[in-house]
């Protein structure tokens, strides 16, 4: 069976703040790691191959350095690694630059992709690569069950589960739930140096390469909140002080 | 002929929210609206289209029994093409959201998901506003490709009143898609309560603090005396433990709240969740961890173990109200 996942890699959204004065992002020095969810994507895949047999290989299309993030990947149980190297970060760029990444490799079974990355948040990705590839899509996916001819799975959207079959080759997006991420051991950081990343450049895949989205301005959301603590020896009266507060000024009552 | 702009939502209540903001852009760009329903069709919702703004209503897919993407996107695509349309908006709704992105890879054109605003600007240019990084920004974003296509939140803007004087014309397609390669074996309704909590005024949380369902009773008794009308919870409870059903769930990829009070129990302050209360008038929070993130978004803060605090925090109201 032959896996592909895709992974993006993002900044660490945790580690972002607000400059005061400007109230942009500040960006610079924010470290980058996977997208959580793509790790989900992973390890579904591993452990499909576990189950079935084949081969795993992870895509990513970014900056030369997401090459490093990358080898995590390799460390969890990835096969081999391709980075697509690309300044752009719009969706239309990228899904074509991974959609022509993967008829490149040739072989595919299943592709998998996390929902969304925790970074945008936009959901496009799997969608827009299965509408180019046209294949079949399973979005949402939170419990896949996977055999030598077909595919079964359980999206959620929110307010019904819709469990869905599907042939050979097909898209599937996961949420977190699905599944652990596993934790590479020591050992296996030191031999996933031995696997292989290969770096494709834009212009092998795609002729050209155009943004479809204008980004005209992007403004910190900070909160302005009383961040009144309180925290006392005794948690009685840290209680009676917030009730009184929350009296006083009307909030309750 | 004038170009078009398309509304289609999965989502009743969140499609008559597109018609109000398509209108709106209709008229702004002196273009005609038309309202997609796709899949079981019923007379006297299509006129319901028509009465809420719409000035054409197609009806297409009538055999398709659940939504699909493959064929949907099909369907949409199709009509796209034959309108044509210029601007799509799509309801972002978990179906709604891979529809989009699914047409917008096969048309090749730009797509914007997740809208929390959608206006034009003096120019007459579409201008979206969306949340990223996670609930720290606000990312205000065009696209330069034609058809454009967004999918807009739901109560960025209101449903019009229902007009009754509308007219529109009813248009049936056939549009046969594909026979695609997977296909629908089951689709269970999940167990809600029926509880729409976007618009709860009072909302008392639960998160990973709770250590086992039965303690909800104690969430529950908070919600009562503040008049609260539903409890709201954080991922863990709802996406992983089901504790409670998912219309509890406040957070980036669950509900966005704007109630007047929020209290956060036991709850460390994910970001996705910080994103989704960030509406809050005023946000109280009790967490035995005082460097949770939780407290960096708080008005009132209160460090200390839920199971001791609850208590004494219900005991405490209930003396003043007396």
């Amino acid at each position: 069976m032959d896996i592909i996942v895709c992974a993006k890699q993002v900044l660490d959204v945790t580690e972002i703040r607000i400059h005061p004065e400007t109230k942009e992002p500040i960006l610079s020095g924010v470290p980058k790691k996977i997208s959580d969810i793509d790790k989900n994507a992973l390890e579904e895949a591993i452990k499909i191959k576990n189950k079935i047999g084949g081969k795993v290989t992870v895509i990513t299309a970014g900056v030369p350095e997401a090459a490093e993030t990358m080898k995590e990947l390799l460390a969890m149980g990835a096969d081999e690694g391709i980075l697509v190297k690309t300044q752009s970060q719009d969706y239309a760029v990228i899904s074509k630059l991974l959609m022509k990444a993967i008829e490149k490799i040739g072989a595919y079974d299943i592709i998998l992709c996390g929902e969304a990355s925790i970074d945008q948040f936009s959901g496009q990705m799997g969608p827009r690569i299965a509408g180019l590839l046209n294949i079949p899509q399973i979005t949402y996916v939170k419990k896949l069950e996977v055999e030598k001819e077909k595919i079964t799975a359980n999206r959620d959207t929110g307010d019904t589960i819709v469990t869905m079959e599907s042939s050979f080759p097909v898209l599937i997006t996961v949420t977190k739930e699905i599944n652990e991420p596993r934790l590479p051991s020591l050992m296996q950081i030191l031999a996933a140096s031995k696997k292989s990343i290969h770096e494709w450049g834009e212009n092998e895949l795609l002729t050209k390469v155009e943004d479809k989205t204008v980004t005209h301005k992007v403004t910190g959301m900070t909160s302005e909140r009383k961040n009144k603590i309180y925290q006392e020896e005794n948690l009685e009266d840290s209680i009676k002080k917030v009730v009184d507060d929350l009296f006083k000024e009307g909030i309750l009552g | 002929m004038r170009a078009m702009i398309v509304v289609y939502s999965d989502d009743k209540k969140l499609m008559l929210e597109l018609l109000a903001k398509g209108r709106e852009i209709a008229d702004g760009l002196n273009k005609t609206l038309v309202g997609l329903s796709v899949g079981e069709s019923t007379p006297n919702r299509e006129q319901d289209l028509i009465y809420h703004g719409a000035d054409q209503v197609v009806i297409a897919g009538e055999g398709q029994e659940h939504f699909k993407a493959e064929e949907y996107s099909e369907i949409l695509t199709s009509i796209i093409n034959e309108l044509p349309a210029e601007i799509v908006i799509i309801g972002n709704t978990k179906n709604g959201k891979e529809l989009a992105a699914r047409v917008a890879g096969k048309m090749d054109v730009g797509c914007i998901t997740g809208c929390t605003k959608l206006d034009l600007n003096e120019g007459k240019e579409l201008v979206a506003e969306r949340i990223v990084y996670g609930g720290n920004a606000l990312a205000v974003q065009s696209l330069t490709a034609s058809p454009q296509i967004y999918t807009m939140a739901p109560r960025v803007t209101d449903a019009l009143p229902k007009d009754e004087t509308r007219k529109g014309e009813i248009i049936k397609k056939e549009i046969a898609p594909s026979v695609p390669a997977s296909k629908i074996i089951n689709v269970r309704e999940k167990k809600v309560e029926g509880v729409n909590i976007e618009d709860a005024e009072i909302i008392v949380s639960c998160g990973r603090g709770m250590k086992k369902k039965e303690d909800i009773s104690l969430i529950k008794e908070l919600a009562n005396l503040l008049h609260g009308e539903t409890i709201g919870c954080s991922r863990p409870i709802s996406a992983d433990l089901n504790w409670l059903s998912e219309d509890h769930w406040v957070g980036l990829s669950g509900h966005k709240v704007k109630p007047r009070i929020y209290v956060a129990v036991g709850i460390s302050g994910q970001i996705q969740h910080l994103a989704g209360m960030r509406g809050s008038d005023v946000i109280v929070a009790i967490n035995k961890d005082p460097e949770a993130p939780i407290f960096k978004a708080t008005d009132y803060g209160i460090v200390g173990d839920l199971y001791q605090a609850l208590p004494f925090f219900i005991q405490a109201i209930k003396q003043k109200l007396e």
